[in-house]
């Protein structure tokens, strides 16, 4: 049966399905489509997920779980649009995004997705933690509460639960210490950003939290708000005005980079080091957002930037994106985007894989350790090597 | 399960077998006009011996086989039109072998032309290769399946004459290598040896093509393009053979195109040159234009469109949104160049008759000794009427490249009937002879090439 409230029906069916959304800028293969890359059917390009999507919505093939999981494998990374020559290309994660909401309103979402959104709406982040833990990556750092102080240190959910990410929030929150940068959090008043929640096509999700955290941020007279993940920046930027919540917002890299050129922070001086960075999707193609991290290491002593192929627009994803990095619809194979991303900051002989974002952290980390290359590649948030973390 | 499943799992591995209508679906569709054709199972393979493996098993199981690449010839060549094993080359993409000083490059069959562009460019920016026309995705494997041509097609002609040694997958799954590598040598001619290589053109009728060594050519530092227009297409044959007798240009095209409108009813000429200096360009430019061309200038038939332009990389994907429709089909028929004033014509004659806006490309190969035209229809994928009526109008332009002593393209079934139909008897034996020998159970792309 045919789907009659699809939002891009109009455009849908002139995807010609030429596989420019496969390359990167300077075409030197097929695979930086994260999902493509894993699974190297068409089906999981978008060329392919975009026909599929206009199959279903006209009836012409049924839903299905495989279907689903098809639909939710792409990780919203944007290689596509920047290479798409057409001229509907900025619609195409739109496309993708407005099948998820079809999917959604029918409760045909693959379980993964279900049980994230569940998480997210029952206890305000992924995993499906305790709300009243949220505060606990603080540990024995104690940043002030936010009362009326320049910035909000919007933390995120990565950041406060994840393992791997509490380490970059907590050297992030020494880093604006150290600085003496004015700034606060909500500790467990702050809930999750809703970023995926929107990719994954939970609309009225995206409204609730972006309700309640601008009604929180109001509440305080926030103003300024610097994110430790560009999932959130990309949220509280490009999705809360819609929600009536408009403020400066900041990824921490760029107020870094500030701090550094007022004066106020001194970059570390490293021994000498290799360095590579991994451009994160939500910073560098959704809100172009290429230097001020780049900026960030070539003001540290020591360090020796070197650039994977692959950087810039052509970043090739860790694969986390639109909720994999819970999901895990990429994983189980040497063809998983993060390993795939790995063997390649690994190629350029590094010693150190920089990311400015904490699922880009965990995601990396993990393919490292299954790579057999943590005796070679650190993985890192810049904010970790600006605070000095080991 | 399924047998013939289960033995495509335990050849390439879970990930990349399917048998769910998802990919059975997408692998039913070609971006063309042509009717959707399911394959029962879709497999990818990584390696040759792979690829071996499964056509051993469908030949037991009397399963079909269609070997695909990037998926762009447009004319469903590599739908699978009786069922069976969908087979997507694309994982066979390793740049096996740069040899610099011998100009070839040896790749497995699923390597895109934009990834061996890209990789000469990085790793020999003084050597390249003949890149058609076609996105960059399209593969060298499925270009040689179908004689493709592509930007040094006037001074090197075919694609498929470029090439300087094979590994093919027979249909009866031994692997054969033809040229010096079949002696365990380098992979650096095809020639002399007796010619036993029957594999390009057929659209993987006769066997499944799995490395190819692909000669390289000089890439100068300097690449421009110039554009010399004419209102009369009667002028045009003529001028490309003024063209051709300086052998100055790299790649010569003539388009005519009703969108935009200052390409409506004009002829451009569209000549890329390349030279490692300044002075070599404008040594090649005098020899065009000053001495081939002023004549025309003089008479004020023709004229510089443009000169010195950057050469644009074609996205030739924009055709399919001429219709905000996603679709286009092409008719590409190897001509005379001296029939282009018919070609042009029958292309406006035709369109105009399916309300479809008339574009037409002619591309000259060797010396002028042919050229490839194309007669483009876009068509709204959404709107099955303009659907139909690009596909009547490709079916009437086929028609009319035979009335006017063109040799048919990388045709479709229905072209490939129409070829037969006229194809001297003798030939049409040996064809037969030639499918049967190699593929006596007709598992390769059966459809494709059926002598009755």
């Amino acid at each position: 049966m045919a789907l009659t409230k699809y939002q891009y029906m109009d455009i849908i069916h002139r995807c010609f399905r030429c596989g420019y959304c496969k390359f990167p800028q300077d075409w030197e293969d097929v695979d930086n489509c994260p999902s493509y890359a894993r699974y190297r059917l068409e089906s999981y390009s978008n060329g392919g997920r975009l026909w599929l999507i206009r199959a279903w919505i006209t009836g012409e093939i049924p839903w299905s779980e495989h279907l689903a999981e098809i639909v939710y494998s792409c990780v919203a990374c944007k290689n596509c649009e920047e290479k798409c020559p057409l001229s509907f290309s900025d619609d195409i994660i739109n496309m993708v995004t407005a099948a998820r909401n079809l999917m959604v309103d029918q409760g045909l979402v693959p379980p993964a997705a279900k049980k994230y959104l569940e998480n997210v709406q029952l206890h305000g982040n992924p995993w499906g933690l305790g709300a009243k833990k949220r505060d606990q990556w603080m540990a024995d750092l104690s940043p002030e509460p936010y009362r009326d102080q320049e910035f909000l240190y919007f933390v995120g959910s990565e950041g406060a639960y994840d393992s791997r990410a509490r380490s970059a929030a907590r050297a992030l929150a020494g880093v604006l210490q150290k600085s003496g940068v004015s700034f606060g959090v909500l500790g467990n008043a702050e809930t999750d950003d809703g970023n995926e929640a929107e990719l994954l096509g939970e609309d009225g999700l995206v409204e609730m939290l972006a309700e309640k955290n601008i009604a929180r941020f109001a509440e305080h007279g926030v103003k300024k708000i610097i994110t430790l993940s560009p999932h959130a920046y990309n949220a509280l930027k490009n999705i809360y005005p819609r929600h009536g919540g408009n403020f400066e917002v900041y990824h921490y890299t760029q107020v870094i980079v500030d701090l550094i050129r007022a004066g106020k922070l001194e970059a570390p001086k490293l021994d000498p080091i290799k360095i590579t960075y991994h451009d994160p999707c939500f910073l560098g193609r959704w809100n172009n957002e290429y230097k001020a991290p780049r900026k960030v290491l070539q003001s540290m002593g020591g360090v020796q930037l070197v650039e994977m192929g692959r950087s810039r627009k052509s970043a090739f994803c860790c694969g986390g994106g639109s909720g994999n990095y819970y999901m895990d619809l990429l994983g189980g194979s040497e063809d998983s985007p993060a390993r795939i991303r790995v063997r390649q900051a690994s190629a350029t002989g590094a010693e150190v894989l920089a990311v400015a974002c904490p699922n880009c952290l965990s995601m990396l980390e993990d393919a490292v350790k299954v790579e057999g290359l943590a005796s070679k590649l650190m993985v890192k948030d810049l904010s970790e090597i600006m605070y000095g973390s080991e | 399960m399924d047998s013939v499943y289960a033995a495509l799992v335990e050849i390439v591995g879970q990930d990349y077998v399917s048998t769910r209508t998802e990919e059975l679906f997408t692998y039913s569709k070609d971006l063309g006009t042509s009717e959707p054709q399911w394959p029962d199972y879709v497999a990818a393979p990584a390696t040759a011996g792979q690829v071996s493996r499964i056509v051993q098993m469908a030949n037991e199981k009397n399963v079909a086989v269609v070997p695909l690449g990037g998926g762009l010839s447009l004319a469903g060549l590599a739908l699978p039109l009786k069922g069976g094993i969908e087979l997507d080359l694309k994982r066979m993409n390793r740049i096996l072998e740069l040899n610099e000083k011998g100009r070839y490059v040896v790749v497995e069959v699923g390597t895109s032309h934009g990834k061996l562009t890209a990789h000469l460019h990085k790793h020999a920016p003084h050597l390249m290769h003949s890149e058609p026309g076609a996105p960059p995705a399209a593969t060298i494997g499925g270009n040689l399946a179908i004689h493709g041509q592509g930007d040094l097609g006037h001074p090197y002609g075919f694609n498929s004459d470029m090439v300087s040694g094979m590994e093919v997958v027979l249909p009866t799954g031994e692997i054969c290598r033809f040229g010096s590598c079949a002696l365990g040598n380098s992979w650096y001619t095809l020639h002399p040896l007796p010619d036993v290589s029957m594999f390009m053109g057929w659209s993987g009728s006769t066997g499944i093509i799995t490395k190819v060594s692909l000669r390289l050519f000089p890439c100068k530092k300097i690449h421009e393009q110039d554009a010399f227009v004419v209102e009369n297409e009667d002028l045009v044959p003529e001028i490309l053979y003024e063209l051709t007798h300086v052998g100055m240009a790299e790649d010569m095209m003539v388009v005519s195109q009703e969108i935009p409108p200052p390409f409506n009813r004009l002829h451009y000429v569209l000549i890329n040159i390349s030279g490692d200096s300044r002075k070599e360009l404008e040594f090649k430019r005098q020899l065009m234009f000053d001495d081939r061309l002023y004549k025309y200038i003089q008479e004020g038939t023709g004229g510089i469109g443009a000169g010195g332009q950057e050469v644009p990389r074609p996205v030739v994907s924009k055709t399919s949104d001429w219709r905000k429709g996603g679709g286009f089909e092409y008719v590409g028929a190897i001509m005379p160049v001296a029939s282009y004033p018919e070609c042009y014509r029958s292309g406006v004659e035709i369109s105009g008759r399916h309300g479809i806006p008339y574009t037409t490309l002619g591309r000259v190969l060797g010396s002028g000794h042919s050229m490839m035209f194309s007669w483009t229809f876009a068509f709204n994928r959404a709107d099955e009427d303009t659907v139909r009526h690009a596909r009547q109008a490709l079916h009437e332009t086929d028609e009319r490249v035979l009335e006017l002593g063109g040799t048919l393209w990388k045709p479709a079934v229905f072209g490939q009937k129409l070829l037969m139909d006229r194809m001297d008897d003798g030939t049409l034996q040996m064809m037969k002879k030639v499918k049967h020998m190699l593929d006596p159970n007709g598992i390769m792309n059966p459809g494709n090439w059926e002598v009755a």
